[in-house]
């Protein structure tokens, strides 16, 4: 067969979750993490980095909206080295460059995935955003929303795709319902109504800085994909 | 030749990566030079008759190289482009260089050439993407994509003299906030210039010599500096 990109039948033979690591092996799990200004998506890296850097080799790619300060943060707090963590600009639409247009983050994961050989996991933060936000699959494997209980004990009823389908749902900052009067349990029923299967973790990184529930769900997500495609 | 490969290369939508390059407007807003609709043309002038004639040369010449040793769109299976083409798109690739002095702009070229590398190479199959460098300049392989594609060197030149304008207009109006309705005016009214700027560069890559020696080499030292100050800058929501 000829490329056959003239005939109507043609299908990009590209699939993400096939993808193959330089050398051979499955690669690195990528996995979003996004969700509205100021839910907790950084205060998750760090807690991720630290519970995981040690039995995992992993690697950040920050989306900051005009600085680096996401970037920084984390290099700041000594998480990671300087040399595992990439900035991008989103050319003011950071929900452009994590869904429709992919192209500066994937720059930015394959050059650490070069840097890194046999590197296991990839956090991408989106860039604050909105309830809309969410990652396009060809950025990432799975995808973790992020919102926060000071947004208000509405936010998982109001839904979106972040809410109703992202691989996993984090409620963070628990620790302030009682200061913002909000019930922890209407948000627990609310994100399982328009969820279904798909799993929901309501913590406070303030209160757990491991996130230790979190942290497992991702172990787990590396070691499917590590089977998957072994 | 194909009009929708045109359109679809110098659509906004061909996720390039294109969006998150301000084509040297987020300096010049914030150097005071671009403040309104009326700077903004003057600024889009400058731009499409440098950086976007350059780059219409060079992608005019790179889909006429693919095109005269391959042929362009679908290809017959296995077809391998000789070591010739890779030699004279490398080449063509150091002319851009040589045609653009600023550092941050042949790394803003260069990272917009792989990501739109990236989507031709899925989106339009083609022997002749091997032949690029991984990192080609954007001009260049704009022009390898047009082939591909199945467009003619005078498209591929539209092309790159179109997006030299449509980007740093977008940028504008994200940053300034302007009417999208009256950037969408300002943009039309140069498409004249867009199109004599394209057809000069296309006219120039099928020149008599085909010398490389004859595609535009405008420069413009103020939109080098532009790029040089707004690189080294922490606060920018741009890449270039
Ligand atoms: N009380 C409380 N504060 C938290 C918790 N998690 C994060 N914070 C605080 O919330 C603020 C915002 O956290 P970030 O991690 O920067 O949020 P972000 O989602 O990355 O923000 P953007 O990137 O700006 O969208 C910081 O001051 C954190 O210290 C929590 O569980 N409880
Ligand atoms: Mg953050």
């Amino acid at each position: 067969m000829p490329p056959d990109h003239d005939l109507d039948d043609y299908v990009d033979p590209y699939d993400p979750g096939q993808r193959r690591a330089p050398d051979g092996g499955p690669g690195a799990l990528r996995v979003g993490i996004g969700g509205p200004v100021g839910s907790g998506k950084t205060a998750l890296v760090a807690a991720l980095c630290r519970t995981l850097g040690e039995e995992l080799d992993l690697v950040v790619v920050t989306n900051d909206i005009y600085t680096t300060e996401d970037a920084d943060f984390l290099r700041r707090n000594a998480v990671l080295p300087d040399d595992r963590i990439e900035a991008v600009q989103t050319g003011c639409c950071p929900h452009t460059a994590i869904r429709d247009d992919i192209t500066a983050n994937l720059d930015a994961v394959e050059l650490l995935e070069a840097r890194h050989p046999g590197v296991q996991l990839v956090l991408v933060e989106s860039g604050g955003d909105n309830l809309t936000a969410s990652f396009s699959y060809g950025l990432v494997d799975v995808q973790v929303f992020v919102v926060d209980v000071a947004g208000g004990d509405k936010v998982p009823r109001k839904g979106g795709p972040g809410v109703t389908s992202a691989d996993l749902l984090v409620v963070n900052k628990t620790d302030l319902a009682p200061f913002v009067g909000a019930d922890l349990d209407v948000m627990r029923r609310d994100s399982d109504a328009v969820r279904g299967e798909k799993p929901t973790l309501l913590i406070s990184l303030r209160e757990d800085p491991a996130a230790t529930d979190v942290a497992a769900w991702v172990r787990a997500q590396v070691r499917s994909r590590a089977l998957q495609s072994a | 030749m194909s009009l929708t490969a045109l359109l679809a290369l110098a659509d906004s939508r061909l996720p390039a990566g294109g969006h998150a390059h301000s084509g040297g407007v987020e300096q010049a807003i914030s150097a005071g030079l671009v403040t309104d609709p009326v700077s903004l043309a003057g600024f889009l002038r400058r731009r499409v008759g440098t950086a976007g004639s350059v780059a219409a040369g060079l992608a005019a010449a790179a889909c006429a190289v693919v095109g005269r040793a391959v042929g362009g769109g679908a290809v017959a299976a296995g077809a391998a482009v000789p070591p010739s083409v890779a030699a004279a798109l490398a080449d063509l690739d150091a002319e851009a260089d040589a045609r653009t002095p600023s550092p941050a702009q042949r790394a803003a070229s260069r990272q917009q050439g792989r990501g739109l590398l990236r989507v031709g190479r899925r989106a339009w199959p083609h022997p002749a993407w091997d032949a690029l460098p991984t990192q080609p300049h954007h001009a260049v392989a704009l022009g390898v994509a047009a082939a591909a594609a199945g467009a003619r060197p005078a498209d591929a030149a539209a092309a790159a003299a179109y997006l030299s304008m449509s980007g740093p207009a977008t940028a504008a109006q994200r940053l300034l906030a302007l009417d999208p309705i009256t950037v969408a005016a300002v943009t039309a009214r140069l498409s004249p210039l867009v199109d004599e700027v394209a057809g000069a560069a296309a006219r120039a890559a099928a020149g008599p010599f085909g010398g490389l020696d004859l595609l535009p080499a405008s420069a413009d030292p103020l939109l080098d500096l532009l790029a040089e100050l707004h690189v080294s800058r922490k606060d920018r929501f741009f890449a270039s």
